[in-house]
């Protein structure tokens, strides 16, 4: 099994696979390929979104291909703000150039001119880096125009900055924010791969996403294939966090046991581990010997550990601050419904809520699912609800702090 | 010629329109533009932006008061934030907020009098393999120590003791 890891913000401690990546092999191939086949290889190799949904990649490119339009845009998700995860900054400041490469096959496949990376505000360090990459791939032919000498192909990617808004993450909310607006998420349908920015049909993809498209151009959808389990294909990049001996980023494959992942990063008392940031997975030991892949447990890539003497309300409570800081406010479910969690988990802290009422916050969160209107909202109740679900001793009959002390 | 402050902010937005352009996507680049020289986007940048790209005031506000990292309010020089999502916060994040507040005399969500330092809490800024993590404007800083605070405002305050007055002439 590979696995291997990095550390520190700019200095890989190991390689990953994007390390024997041939620089520009990938964008090579596919210029000698009908942007259909290239969409057939990224179809075969069965590769899904590295930004959490799970979208398989080729299918939204083919729309994207589809739509009939002169102007189309590619954009790099670079928005990365779910709670512990940070490969994607490791990515762009190691590995930008197969990040552009990928983007630029894309363009190649759906036939767009236009690119963009948006890169959350947080991240305004790595903007000159970023800058100075595209400005040396315009000057090689890489970007710009009539690439590697093909006079059909104009392609050029500019940088633009979010200003601090999770919320922004979310696809149509990133559009909005491109486009100048409010980061507030749109109804779907449309959706961006037929009118995406400016009403144009756009794709968006996480940056590891566009890193692995270039991969598997190169290597083929064969290779790709090899790795991970059936429904989910190939290897992914992790951001490990938490209580545990060497965080950091690390490559496993799809389809790793939860334990495998706790021993290869040194947590062996691991007590739980948050699978896919705040609104993932919160699994108890019992469960540590599930696989994380789409079909099983699915994830961004954040992994957080809590070791054996953590408090489990106060990491749901922390979760449930983020979340009612971060909703768009947008629906009803989801600006209130998180702040309800909020105070019932205050209530649960100092040892106040009734068993009828933690099932009534328990029926709120299932409405929260439901109803509202993102991701970020149908997803926000989960650490609460597991939380009560495997940590329930840990909740009721709480004794007040402050009374006792 | 006399030129009053606001001749001054007037002309440097129609420059930035000038260079970033009037359409609606433009308006956060701007904004951004004017955040970080001005620390602020006080209600008269707000109208001169709305004129110049042609939209209502309100327009602005409303994108203003939906991004964190614009603000109406006047902010310090230095915008410290200081991550509070749970990687950080199970590496003691709470003692380094509090050397934060003993050393700059200020609580979370306020700005220093002398208008140099903001203290503010951020949700996870992306480093946290490396908690605790603070930005301070653009720049990260990681494994932060509550010893090592005073180092770090140090560190901001002998900006101001070198550039002191071309930094601070935007503002006052
Ligand atoms: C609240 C919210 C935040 C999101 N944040 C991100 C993000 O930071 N980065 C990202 O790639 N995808 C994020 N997504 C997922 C995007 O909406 C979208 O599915 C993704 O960028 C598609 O790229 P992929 O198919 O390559 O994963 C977020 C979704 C939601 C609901
Ligand atoms: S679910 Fe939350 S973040 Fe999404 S649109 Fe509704 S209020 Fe906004
Ligand atoms: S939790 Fe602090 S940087 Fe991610």
């Amino acid at each position: 099994m590979k696995m291997r890891r990095s550390s520190k913000m700019n200095t890989l401690m190991g390689p990953l696979t994007f390390d024997d990546a041939k620089p520009e092999a990938g964008l090579r191939k596919s210029l000698e390929l009908e942007p259909d086949d290239v969409l057939e290889l990224m179809t075969e190799s069965n590769l899904k979104g590295r930004g959490g949904a799970g979208f398989p990649t080729g299918a939204k490119w083919r729309l994207a291909a589809g739509a009939d339009d002169e102007d189309k845009y590619v954009v790099c998700n670079a928005d990365e703000g779910e709670p512990g995860t940070f490969k994607d900054r490791v990515l762009l400041a190691e590995y930008l150039d197969l990040v552009v490469e990928g983007m630029t096959i894309g363009a190649w496949a759906i036939g767009a001119r236009h690119g963009v990376i948006y890169l959350r505000g947080e991240y305004s360090y790595l903007r000159s880096h970023l800058e100075a990459v595209l400005k040396r791939r315009r000057e090689d032919n890489l970007l710009g125009c009539n690439i590697m000498g093909r006079l059909d192909f104009d392609f050029d990617v500019e940088v633009m900055m979010g200003a601090g808004a999770y919320v922004c993450g979310e696809e149509t909310a990133l559009i909005e924010s491109m486009e100048g607006q409010r980061g507030e998420p749109r109804s779907r349908p449309p959706y961006p791969v037929t009118k995406g920015y400016l009403g144009h049909p756009t794709i968006i993809n996480n940056v590891e996403t566009f890193a692995w498209a270039a991969c598997i151009i190169d290597r083929g959808a064969e290779w790709f294939r090899e790795h991970g389990t059936q429904h989910s294909s190939g290897l992914k990049i992790f951001s490990v966090s938490g209580d545990c001996a060497r965080p950091g980023v690390y490559e496993f494959p799809l389809g790793v046991t939860v334990e495998d992942v706790l021993r290869e990063v040194g947590a062996p008392e691991a007590k739980a581990v948050q699978i896919g940031g705040a609104a993932g997975f919160t699994l108890p030991r019992s469960q540590f010997g599930r696989q994380i892949a789409y079909e099983d447990v699915p994830t961004g890539g954040s992994i957080i550990i809590f070791g054996k003497d953590r408090d489990m309300l106060k990491v749901a409570k922390n979760f449930l601050e983020f979340f009612a800081d971060e909703s768009c406010g947008q629906c009803t479910p989801c600006r209130e419904g998180n702040r309800k969690l909020l105070e019932g988990i205050e209530m649960l802290e100092r040892g106040e809520c009734s068993m009828h009422y933690l099932r009534e916050l328990c029926a709120l969160g299932e409405t929260m699912r439901l109803a509202s209107k993102c991701g970020l909202g149908q997803t926000s109740p989960n650490p609460f609800l597991n939380t009560v679900e495997f940590f329930k001793d840990e909740l009721i009959g709480r004794i007040d702090k402050t009374e006792t002390d | 010629m006399l030129r009053t402050e606001q001749d001054v902010l007037r002309q440097d937005i129609v420059a930035l329109a000038d260079r970033l352009g009037r359409g609606r996507e433009s308006l956060l680049p701007i904004l951004q533009e004017v955040q970080r020289k001005y620390c602020t986007i006080s209600d008269y940048a707000m109208q001169i932006i709305a004129d110049e790209l042609r939209i209502h005031p309100v327009e602005v506000y409303g994108v203003v008061t939906f991004y964190s990292f614009l603000d109406f309010r006047p902010k310090g020089r230095f915008v410290i934030r200081l991550c509070r999502t749970i990687s950080c916060d199970m590496k003691e994040k709470n003692r380094v907020a509090r050397q934060l507040e003993n050393d700059l005399g200020i609580k979370f969500g306020q700005t220093t009098p002398d208008g140099k330092f903001t203290l503010e809490w951020a949700n996870c800024i992306g480093m946290c393999d490396q908690g605790p993590a603070m930005l301070i404007n653009e720049q990260v800083f990681t494994n932060v120590t509550p010893e090592g605070v005073h180092e770090i405002l140090e560190g901001c305050r002998r900006v101001f003791g070198v550039h002191a007055l071309e930094r601070g002439g935007a503002r006052r």
